[in-house]
């Protein structure tokens, strides 16, 4: 049950500056969608802002309309951990929760929505930590805590936490910055794997990364220091990557940016 | 940076040469910094130490200015004095500066834990004379100028009482103060609420004791008593309370600021509302750091004196019951046992204090066993 995500008109504040400005674009479902960019430009503003998790931020606040399945998650009738148990969100650094086992971290989502059967529990784990490729690593230490794992296998764990709630969407930011290639590799493959249930909207810097797992791309950048980031062009990979239509892509993606 | 590269650019065109006598010129000509050195021998600390005691002694005792306490001094003077010297001639005046600075930091080190070191032995040592099983298991009452015996089982029960009662009262009411200070308070309100709080850290006991007196004593308790004002152990546990809270409020407060907002945040996106992430993710992981602060606040309130003389009034018969009639506690009963003119009084004063040290330390103790170790720590 992936879901189509559209944005129109999304700007995004920090108090009174604005991070982002009326970015509108449609995200298929069953996809992968790559947001790329400079720093500072909004990209994860905008991730941020597709879960409600912007508004976390104290002084943050958006406007515009984004549109998960034709409900506007906007609306003040929403309910925002609805939206985002349905919008999955995977961090930059990976964060399990220290007091918790391997096993506990899994299943935190589900069980802190109130799931308390234990062979519920136990299937979900196991189908979660199975699409996510650490079942084989970590079944036999299911009890040890989850911050006893190297950094690839917790963002792994971290992904797989996201997915153990069965959301629609799932949001990945910068998920590979803190890992070294090998466990880039896997949670790539995983990404491939995982498109067929989800729908995955990814801000990297990995220009690479980007050609390789996503199916469209998304070029952000701003105009100039403390100007709002905007969505420069956004199309099928290939296309932006092979023959962007704006010049600024282009020399971004030449690596002439600046 | 740049002097470091320039150093190796100019050592990379030293000129190698397979001549005995030729490299040492080459050498000569552009020196290479100095990795290795000459080092001080592990005994020379060892010996400098020993030489500046003797030195000491040598000079104290037989001019007969002083006992043990000036030669220690003079020594270690002249232990910082040798070690500088020696390791100036040795190993040159960086050296120097670092080896006078750890036996600095060391002696420091040294002088700080000697009162603590001084206070236990002299606890145990005068504390123990009494542990008998009169001072556990019978009371102060009829106990006259002229007894040996008498102990203080009324005096553990009015600390246990008070200070449990106090501590249960200041818990839940200190951590959720610092849970909306720290993840509610938005504005003004949370800042004067953080403002007052520490405030209330610096309030003397005998203050508490005294707003205890007039609120609690004077006014609700005739109105439950039928008509008369009476002392009780609650009252003191009250005044207790108002001593911990800021304490605990303030400790819960940094520990919960101490866990990361990427904890938060990865809750909130399991779509887990506010309330569970704050009961279910965040305190837990600063729950040990949260016991440390409740400790430390109950161990300030079990040794307080004045507001229990003011509010429970002290007294020398059991009674279990807080609400009701006097009570005693151990840091009071140390404080009359001190001050009675009994030859008996001191020795229950100092095993008084010493259970009172030792009740606290295995409560600390038990704590922090429960609480295990802070995840943040890692």
């Amino acid at each position: 049950m992936a879901k189509r995500i559209e944005a129109v008109g999304v700007t995004a504040y920090y108090g009174s500056f604005k991070a982002i400005d009326s970015i509108t674009m449609t995200i298929e479902p069953k996809s992968v969608t790559a947001l790329i960019g400079p720093s500072g430009c909004g990209k994860s503003t905008f991730l941020r802002s597709i879960n409600r998790m912007h508004e976390v931020l104290p002084g943050a606040r958006v406007e515009g309309r984004l549109t998960v399945d034709d409900q506007n998650i906007y609306d003040p009738d929403v309910d925002v951990t609805a939206v985002r148990r349905v919008i999955g969100m995977v961090f930059q650094r990976p964060n399990p929760f220290p007091t918790m086992s391997i096993f506990d971290n899994v299943v935190a989502g589900l069980r802190l929505n109130g799931v308390r059967s234990k062979p519920a529990l136990a299937e979900a784990a196991e189908r979660a930590l199975r699409s996510a490729n650490l079942w084989d690593e970590v079944k036999d230490r299911l009890n040890k805590p989850g911050a006893s794992l190297s950094g690839g296998q917790q963002q792994r764990l971290c992904i797989a936490r996201a997915i153990a709630v069965e959301p629609q969407v799932l949001l990945m930011d910068e998920p590979c910055s803190a890992l070294d290639p090998i466990s880039t590799l896997a949670i790539e493959d995983l990404m491939l794997g995982l498109k067929d249930r989800f729908t995955i909207v990814i801000v990297t810097h990995n220009l690479q990364q980007a050609a390789r797992v996503s199916d469209k791309t998304g070029f952000f950048s701003i105009d100039a220091a403390g100007e709002p980031g905007r969505l420069v062009e956004y199309d099928d990979t290939e296309k932006i990557f092979g023959n962007p239509s704006v010049p600024k892509t282009r020399d971004y993606i030449a690596g002439r940016f600046g | 940076m740049s002097v470091t590269a320039a150093r190796t650019r100019r050592r990379a065109r030293i000129p190698r040469c397979t001549h005995p006598q030729g490299c040492a010129r080459t050498r000569r000509s552009a020196p290479e910094p100095a990795l290795r050195g000459r080092r001080l021998p592990g005994w020379a600390l060892l010996a400098i130490a020993v030489a500046a005691l003797g030195l000491a002694a040598a000079v104290v005792y037989p001019a007969g200015i002083g006992n043990w306490v000036l030669v220690t001094v003079i020594a270690a003077i002249l232990y910082l004095t040798g070690v500088f010297a020696a390791a100036w001639s040795v190993e040159g005046p960086r050296s120097a500066r670092n080896r006078t600075w750890s036996a600095l930091i060391h002696s420091a080190f040294v002088l700080a834990v000697l009162p603590l070191a001084s206070v236990t032995w002299t606890l145990v040592a005068k504390g123990s004379r009494r542990l008998d099983h009169d001072f556990f298991f019978t009371s102060m009452r009829n106990i006259g100028a002229r007894d040996a015996n008498g102990g203080a089982y009324h005096a553990i029960v009015g600390t246990l009482e008070q200070t449990g009662i106090a501590t249960l009262i200041t818990v839940p009411l200190g951590i959720c103060a610092a849970i909306y200070v720290v993840e509610y308070g938005r504005g003004p309100l949370a800042g004067t609420i953080r403002f007052f709080v520490g405030v209330m850290t610096g309030i003397p006991s005998i203050v508490a004791g005294l707003f205890v007196l007039s609120f609690w004593v004077l006014v609700i308790s005739p109105k439950l008593n039928g008509g008369r004002p009476g002392y009780s152990g609650f009252a003191a546990a009250l005044a207790l309370t108002v001593l911990m809270l800021p304490t605990v409020v303030r400790s819960t407060e940094e520990m919960l600021r101490l866990v990361p907002a990427s904890l938060r945040e990865g809750a909130y996106a399991l779509g887990v509302p506010k309330w569970k992430t704050v009961l279910r993710i965040v305190l837990p992981t600063a729950l040990p750091g949260i016991v440390t602060g409740v400790m430390l606040a109950l161990a300030r309130a079990a040794g307080e004196t004045a507001p229990v003389l003011l509010v429970a009034g002290g007294g020398a018969s059991i009674n279990v019951n807080p609400f009701q009639d006097n009570q005693n506690s151990l840091a009071l009963l140390t404080f009359q046992q001190a001050g009675d003119a009994s030859r008996y009084a001191p020795a229950r004063a100092w095993s008084a204090a010493l259970t009172l040290v030792a009740l606290v330390l295995i409560l600390t103790i038990a704590a922090k066993l429960v609480a295990g170790r802070s995840p943040l720590a890692r």
